[in-house]
């Protein structure tokens, strides 16, 4: 008995809503990060879901959407290193993680 | 020799150059400077006579033509005007008549522009002109605009050289029209008459000389070029004679009447001959040189040269030729009538002067183009040994009143004797030249008289009574100035022969006087055989002189006698004594109106132009004043009617104009103000508030950005399902 399908996408798209709303309503940076976080894992659910789905009986080598889980992962991990360096910065410069502090490129 | 032809001119200018840059403070050096380059040219002349004699009769059709190439060109529109050369039968000739007569004039010029005086001891002191080296300067650039004339290969050649001597005419005539502190032998009066004979000359002729030019230019217009060789030409010709000026007149008899109004200012024919007479006030060389020889031989040269233009025109029967010849023959008839009644010895011989060029005119006038050159170049000579003798009399005498002279063949023999050589030569008594060379035109009149030609044989008659008055005056001349007794002492008694540098060209001139007309008396007819058998250019039939008619040449004779043995009656038999009238007076009226040349010269005054008031104290040229006549006043209330409608109407078309244009560029400027400024600046202005608006959305915090970006995908997403 195999879960279906819809229940893997509802998860997801719940911890993308929760990723969504921490990164577009919590004021500090870390916090937003960690939202995108979620967005990105909450993609990650999607892609291997939909890998199981469209291929119920691929052969051991074809391991596409893992792999591109993967490499989402990959990128995860770069983009809070950069992230965080950023937010490091700012802290160092402003004394502050707040964003909404930082609106030096307003108008 | 013909490759050199144009050194001919040129050596007089080197000469004319050297005098005027280098060697104007000697006197001697610029003298003989002069001299050596008219002989130079003189020897250049002589071969190419001889040159062209060996070539024969066909150089009148088949012309040698030299051009300087590579320089001295004149672009015009669609071609370059050559400066080149022409050597036909015609111009060798004339080159060895001018050069001649010039290398004589020059000679003489030595010892007449040199004045003695006797001081109180009784010496005699020589010294020389003041402008000595300027004088020989002057004749020079005449010599070399002459020359050059008749080298010319094209009309506007010949035309700038025609207003060279122009040039030089009002130069030499007004020589003397200005004092220098140490001259002794010129008066106040004098000067202002030769400042006033210099400017009449010069504007005189220069009516021909526009008429000459329009005349050119309605040419140029017609046929493309100016070329002789190019122009005489069947073709061209042909053309002329067929495209219509105006209805009914064709080009060819424009043209040639145009210049016809060319030779009629040059050669001083009726109406224009009053500036010849004046022009005496020149140093008598000049007289001789330019007024009698050559310069005024232009404007006949002027006709033989363009003689196929004046055929063309006689035979379109058109009035060119009846022009030509009546104004010749009226000019023949009339000059020598004034001639009688004058008592200054160089003003009968300008009359004279003009007549003989009637004569020349006349016979081209009856297409008797060879009688006309051959008396172009008869006349040169004795015509410059008249004036050249009379030169040597007033040299001698101080004075050119006949009635003060007398009696001076006891005083100058030599000077009387070709004196008389060069009268007989122009009464026409044979074997001198003047009768070959008269008579041709007479006989030529006459055969065509006798053919029906009224109008030839009325030319014939004129001419023929004008050869009775030539030899009574001339008779008048010689019995006045050189038999009875001196009639004024103080002049009679210092007369003195001239220095041999005057008297020697005169004996060199008196032989040409005399022989030079066998050149083409029958049995010989050296002129006919070369100039006249090879036709003109673009015309081929031979110009044939009349053959030698014995009535007419007998009549000739008879008419020359008859005038000589009138004049010897009343001046030779009892000549006058002191204070004695002139026994014409006794004409009455006939008298005083030829004394005052028919009035001519008043009726201009009165219509064109005349001297102002007394002649000024410091007799400089500035207290000459010319006080216009009633055409002047006519042309000045005239230019003045014209200012006041330019002023009103031309003006007033101009000014309204500009204000309108004015108005226009207002209103222009408001609309381009208020428009079109407008909507540029609207547009900006638009930009600007949308973009103060728009700005807003730049927060510069990082999640409206993204809630932006949200919404975006949001409502793609809500688009894409509903779809």
């Amino acid at each position: 008995m195999m879960i279906p399908l819809q229940f893997y996408l509802i998860v997801a798209a719940v911890l993308f809503c929760l990723g969504l709303f921490g990164a577009l309503a919590r004021r500090n940076a870390v916090g937003i990060l960690i939202g995108i976080e979620l967005m990105l894992n909450a993609v990650n659910i999607n892609l291997v879901a939909f890998w199981r789905y469209i291929k119920p009986s691929a052969p051991a080598f074809d391991l596409a959407g893992q792999v591109f889980a993967l490499f989402v992962v990959t990128l995860a991990a770069a983009e809070a290193a950069i992230g965080l360096a950023l937010i490091i910065a700012i802290y160092r410069s402003r004394d502050t993680v707040n964003v909404e502090d930082v609106d030096l490129m307003k108008w | 020799m013909f490759n050199l032809a144009f050194w001919i001119p040129v050596f007089p200018l080197l000469a004319f150059a050297l005098i005027v840059f280098f060697l104007n403070r000697n006197n001697r050096l610029s003298a003989l400077t002069a001299v050596a380059g008219i002989a130079l040219a003189g020897v250049v002349a002589y071969g190419v006579l001889f040159e062209s004699i060996g070539r024969g009769a066909e150089l009148a059709q088949h012309p040698f033509e030299g051009t300087l190439l590579g320089f001295l060109m004149i672009p015009t529109g669609n071609e370059l005007f050559t400066v080149g050369w022409m050597i036909d039968p015609l111009a060798a000739v004339t080159l060895f008549m001018v050069t001649t007569v010039c290398l004589m004039i020059f000679i003489y010029s030595i010892g007449y522009m040199q004045h003695s005086h006797t001081d109180e001891h009784g010496h005699v002191h020589t010294t020389d002109d003041p402008r000595y080296a300027r004088f020989f300067a002057y004749i020079s650039l005449f010599a070399f605009g002459m020359l050059g004339l008749v080298i010319s290969s094209n009309l506007l050649e010949l035309f700038l050289f025609w207003e060279i001597m122009g040039l030089c005419s009002y130069l030499l005539i007004g020589f003397w029209s200005t004092r220098l502190p140490n001259e002794h032998h010129i008066d106040d009066a004098q000067v202002v008459r030769a400042t006033y004979a210099s400017l009449k000359a010069f504007l005189t002729t220069r009516v021909g000389d526009v008429v000459f030019f329009v005349g050119l230019i309605f040419l140029y217009i017609q046929t493309g070029s100016l070329n002789f060789t190019t122009v005489f030409t069947p073709e061209t010709l042909h053309h002329l004679a067929t495209v219509a000026a105006f209805p009914g007149v064709p080009w060819v008899t424009v043209i040639a009447l145009l210049f016809l109004g060319g030779t009629i200012g040059k050669s001083a024919q009726f109406p224009l001959h009053i500036w010849l007479p004046d022009a005496m006030e020149g140093p008598t060389p000049v007289s001789a040189l330019i007024h009698a020889a050559t310069m005024v031989a232009a404007g006949v040269f002027l006709v033989a040269r363009t003689f196929p233009i004046f055929i063309t025109a006689g035979e379109t029967g058109g009035p060119a030729m009846t022009a030509v010849a009546l104004i010749g023959a009226f000019t023949a008839l009339f000059a020598s009538t004034i001639g009688l009644a004058q008592d200054d010895i160089k003003r009968v011989l300008a009359y004279s002067t003009i007549s003989q060029l009637g004569y020349m005119v006349a016979a081209l006038g009856v297409g008797a183009y060879l009688a006309g050159a051959f008396h172009l170049i008869t006349h040169a000579f004795f015509k410059s040994l008249l004036f050249l003798s009379a030169g040597s009399v007033i040299h001698g005498v101080g004075t050119n009143d006949m009635m003060q002279m007398g009696g001076l063949r006891k005083k100058m023999p030599i000077t009387t004797t070709v004196f008389i050589i060069g009268a007989l030569a122009l009464a026409g008594v044979p074997p001198f030249a003047g009768f070959w060379s008269k008579d041709e035109i007479l006989a030529h009149a006459f055969e065509l008289g006798t053919h029906g030609n009224a109008i030839a044989m009325a030319v014939y008659l004129m001419l023929a009574v004008g050869a009775f008055f030539t030899a009574f005056y001339m008779t008048r001349q010689v019995f006045l100035t050189f038999f009875g007794e001196g009639r004024d002492h103080h002049a009679v008694e210092h007369a003195h022969e001239s220095p041999r540098v005057m008297w020697m060209p005169l004996a060199v001139l008196a032989f040409f006087a005399t022989f030079i007309g066998l050149a083409n008396a029958p049995g010989i007819e050296f002129m006919q055989k070369f100039v006249g058998a090879g036709g003109v250019l673009g015309i081929k039939e031979p110009l044939e002189a009349t053959a030698f008619n014995p009535t007419i040449a007998g009549s000739s004779v008879v008419i020359a006698l008859a005038g000589i043995a009138l004049g010897f009656l009343i001046y030779g038999w009892k000549p006058l004594v002191s204070g004695q009238r002139d026994r014409l007076a006794v004409l009455g009226p006939i008298w005083a109106l030829l004394r005052n040349k028919y009035y001519l010269d008043e009726l201009y005054g009165v219509v064109i132009a005349q001297k102002e008031g007394p002649a000024g104290k410091t007799g400089t040229a500035d207290s000459v004043r010319v006080q216009g006549g009633l055409l002047i006043l006519f042309v000045g209330w005239f230019a003045r009617l014209c200012a006041a409608f330019d002023k009103a109407i031309v003006d007033g078309l101009v000014n309204f104009v500009g204000w309108l244009g004015r108005v226009i560029g207002v209103i222009s400027a408001w609309i381009d103000h208020t428009i079109v400024d407008g909507v540029v600046n609207a547009i900006g202005i638009f930009t600007d508030m949308v973009g103060d608006g728009l700005k807003l959305l730049q927060t510069g915090r990082v999640q409206n950005y993204l809630l932006i970006a949200v919404a975006g995908v949001a409502i793609f997403a809500f688009f894409f399902m509903i779809r």
